[in-house]
């Protein structure tokens, strides 16, 4: 038996280790050091109404929801009708944090889409994003009525996020004391 | 009651599985021939059961016997019948059970039409085949059972996912399995001819039109996949580069070359062992794209439900079948020696780079898929590889690949001359320069090098092959071609024809999103799109919105079409573009979203020219790999072989 011809076994061992430890791994999920972590500072004007600020500490006392979006992000279109849907259950309001995108942009894609958010807080630098540990877009933060971040789905919120994750998350949120 | 028996054909089918993976081989090896002789009735036995299962649960479906946990979840008494059928395969557990079906099936079919083998080569064969089975069969019962009851019964079905209650999508899943399973014919070919000891040109001879057969399916699978998604997803794109597209894409590119080296082990005695690996390579990619479609390592748009334990199973099933098989081929292959010289230029080494090409293409894409895997198992982060990377390194693979099918089908084997070679390309050569410089300045919207480029490359697929045509038919007429001699020139010729249709696409296509209002025209590449409006819909099992829009060039009425929007039970949205094909065009018109009170609804419109020709060219492509199988060279050999064989034990 000559070396050589062990080399393909050799390959395909050191894939099937990766398979392996791949299988542990939810691909989906990204820990987020900011869960459990009060939410980051910001206070940033409104797209429709810049005079507008809006901070999380202004929303102490209430679930909310924050979705990072950008007109230029193709999954967020898919994403935009279940924020939709979701909005109309009525559990929690949604805020967008429009990220790094132009006004123009931002508000045809809104008019085009329809506007779900109970107001879209304009991040044009990116600023806050990084402040929130955004790497993708789109990305949707969980926070509670004391101001901490309670999940974060990062990826497209689906059906399934919403049926299984977001609704039961929320429900108990909602019962807990400011 | 007759989902019990289903599930009943299923255990027993388990069960022969495990004898016709044990007998034969054990039997063979020692010569006992009682235990050879289990493994063709077995094998038949086997399809039969899972025939048999197949049905129960096709007839389950079409009851709507929600008293079946599979069929709760997948179907609904609105669904319209034949999507009752296809749901069968509409989720994992179904799919898997035609998995194993299509399995038996082949099997059978090899029992039938593989009478010139011996009886212990034969044996063999089904003996792999069987063990294989096992592996399937052990999983689908114990992972993914799709006959377990539901108590109490679900009134009503969950309905099938609408993304499949499509026609494309009922044939997508039966042909692509056919292709992936089909390999495992040539694998279990090679397996056994390792076990046996003998590698020689009739294996290649016997693994040929089963190759042939299995690539064809494939090549349909993935053409009505791509297909789908362009007039099922509603934004016109064809390919994604997704894991799952890709997981079907590797074996394919892998079984191509398997296709090319077979030719070469056949007819030269060449490339014994590197053949041999080809064949568990390609095999392999179709498991480990099972492994990577059911077990959610990797994230797809393909949003199959996952779970960790039946990816546990899969990897194992992997390991045990890919592992052995590498470990034998280790033991064998340095006892094989392909005693074949051949010179520096010769078709073999046209034919050896076209293999380097196609397997480092296919590693290529193997490397993108499982990346991000391998750098979140080192702990090194999380990343997505995409469409760039793909293209990246796909596109500048494929150049050298359409050069080599010309050069390598003008060659003549053994040994040829540059000089030679260069008298019978030189007019293709000028002629596909010509053409693909001139066809983008005149056919299309304005003139692009990269367009060049790729019709000259498709002209030079084109030319070369009608030249080799050519020089076959000389003295004997067309009539006189063989049917592989037809079979490869279609294959090449669909490779052109899908280089015109990528080419021209991704250059030329133009799309936009407007907001329309009833009355508003866009014009786009020449044609005027009209939006009269829009209706409200009513189908079986969705509600929607139709929208019409007339499209005219020049103040001549083209076409109308009707983009719809569905609301499906699931609460699902869909969408239907409307689609006018053309062989030089595609005028493809998709809803969007409504826009306010004034009836205004945001539309996407695209002009997309030669799209179809991607599809055509595969379509080509398949009808090629037909007309191979089909040539009776491989009949005419079995028959011979088949009597010497019998004038040797006579």
């Amino acid at each position: 038996m000559k070396a050589r011809y062990l080399i393909p076994l050799g390959v395909f061992l050191v894939i099937v280790g990766f398979l392996a430890v791949g299988l542990k791994l939810d691909p989906k999920k990204v820990p987020s050091p900011l869960i459990g972590k009060p939410a980051p500072h910001f206070e940033l004007p409104t797209l429709y109404d810049p005079a507008e600020k809006i901070s999380p500490e202004k929303l102490r006392g209430k679930v909310w929801l924050l979705n990072v979006f950008a007109s230029w992000c193709v999954s967020c279109r898919a994403e935009h009708r279940v924020i939709g849907r979701f909005v109309q259950l009525g559990l929690a309001p949604v805020y967008g944090l429009n990220y790094k995108d132009a006004e123009t942009d931002a508000k045809a894609w809104l008019a085009q889409l329809g506007n779900p958010y109970e107001a879209v807080i304009v991040d044009r630098e990116g600023n806050t994003g990084i402040d929130w540990g955004v790497y993708g877009v789109p990305e949707t933060f969980v926070i509670d009525k004391k101001g901490i971040i309670r999940d974060k789905i990062i990826g497209p919120v689906n059906d399934e996020i919403v049926r299984d994750r977001l609704v039961p998350l929320i429900r108990k949120l909602n019962e807990e004391q400011g | 009651m007759i989902p019990e028996i289903g599930h009943f054909a299923l255990i027993l089918a388990l069960v022969v599985a495990l004898v016709q993976g044990i007998f034969p081989i054990v039997g063979a090896h020692k010569g006992w021939a009682s235990w050879v002789a289990v493994a063709k009735p077995a094998a038949r036995l086997q399809f039969l059961l899972l025939l048999v299962a197949f049905a129960a649960l096709s007839w389950a479906f079409l009851q709507s016997d929600f008293s079946v946990r599979y069929v709760a979840e997948n179907s609904n008494t609105r669904l319209p019948q034949i999507f009752k059928f296809s749901a069968v395969w509409g989720a994992h557990e179904g799919s898997l059970l035609l998995w194993a079906l299509i399995l038996s099936a082949w099997t059978a079919t090899v029992t039938l039409f593989g009478r010139s083998l011996s009886p212990l080569m034969m044996a063999r064969v089904l003996g792999v085949l069987g063990l294989v089975a096992t592996g399937f069969l052990a999983f689908l019962i114990f992972t993914s059972n799709p006959f377990t009851r539901l108590l109490p019964a679900a009134m009503e079905g969950r309905d099938l996912n609408p993304l499949l209650q499509d026609i494309g999508l009922v044939m997508h899943p039966p042909m692509l399995y056919m292709g992936y399973v089909g390999f495992a014919i040539p694998f279990a070919f090679a397996i056994a001819a390792m076990l046996g000891g003998r590698l020689d040109a009739a294996w290649a001879r016997w693994s040929r039109p089963w190759t042939q057969a299995a690539w064809m399916f494939l090549t349909l699978g993935i053409a009505l996949g791509s297909w789908w998604a362009y007039y099922e997803l509603g934004w016109g794109g064809w390919w994604f580069w997704d894991p799952v597209e890709n997981a079907s894409f590797m074996p394919w590119l892998a079984g191509t070359a398997l296709m090319h080296s077979l030719a070469v082990t056949e007819k030269r005695g060449a490339f014994k062992a590197w053949t041999v690996l080809l064949a568990i390579f390609t095999f392999s990619l179709s498991l480990l794209g099972t492994f990577l479609v059911r077990s959610g390592v990797l994230t797809s748009v393909h949003a199959f439900a996952s779970d960790p334990s039946r990816g546990l199973f899969i990897l194992l099933f992997l390991a045990t079948v890919v592992g052995s098989s590498l470990a034998l081929y280790a033991a064998r292959a340095s006892k094989v020696r392909s005693h074949v010289r051949f010179a520096l230029v010769s078709r073999e080494t046209a034919l050896l780079l076209n293999n380097v090409i196609l397997v480092v293409t296919t590693v290529s894409i193997l490397l993108g898929t499982l990346y991000p895997l391998i750098i979140d198992a080192l702990g090194a982060g999380k990343i997505s590889v995409g469409p760039p990377y793909f293209n990246a390194v796909f596109i500048p693979l494929t150049i050298p690949l359409a050069i080599l099918i010309g050069l390598g089908t003008v060659a003549r084997w053994k040994r040829d001359s540059l000089a030679h070679i260069w008298a019978k390309v030189r007019l293709p050569f000028v002629a596909s320069l010509v053409f693909g410089l001139v066809f983008p300045a005149v056919a299309m919207a304005h003139f692009t090098w990269k367009a060049a480029l790729g019709m000259v490359l498709a002209f030079w697929v084109l030319f070369t092959t009608v030249r080799v045509i050519r020089d076959y038919a000389r003295g004997r007429g067309l009539g006189g071609l063989s049917l592989s001699q037809w079979g490869m020139a279609l294959g090449h010729i669909g490779v052109a024809v899908f280089i015109v249709g990528i080419t021209l696409t991704s250059i030329y296509s133009l799309e936009e999103d407007v907001r329309l209002v009833p009355g508003d025209h866009y014009r786009m590449g020449g044609y005027d799109f009209l939006f009269k409006g829009t209706t409200h819909l009513e189908g079986p099992n969705y509600q929607g919105t139709r929208g019409e829009i007339v499209i005219t060039k020049d103040g001549r009425p083209v076409t109308v079409l009707y983009p719809e929007k569905r609301n499906y039970l699931t609460g699902m949205p869909m969408t239907e573009a409307g689609i006018d094909p053309g062989l030089t065009r595609d005028l493809f018109v998709a809803l969007g979203e409504p826009l306010g009170a004034d009836g205004a609804w945001a539309v996407r419109i695209y002009v997309k020219p030669y799209v179809r020709w991607i599809w055509l060219g595969a379509l080509i492509m398949a009808l090629g790999g037909i007309l191979s199988l089909s040539d009776k060279r491989y009949r005419v050999l079995a028959r011979r072989e088949q009597r010497a064989m019998a004038g040797e034990t006579a």
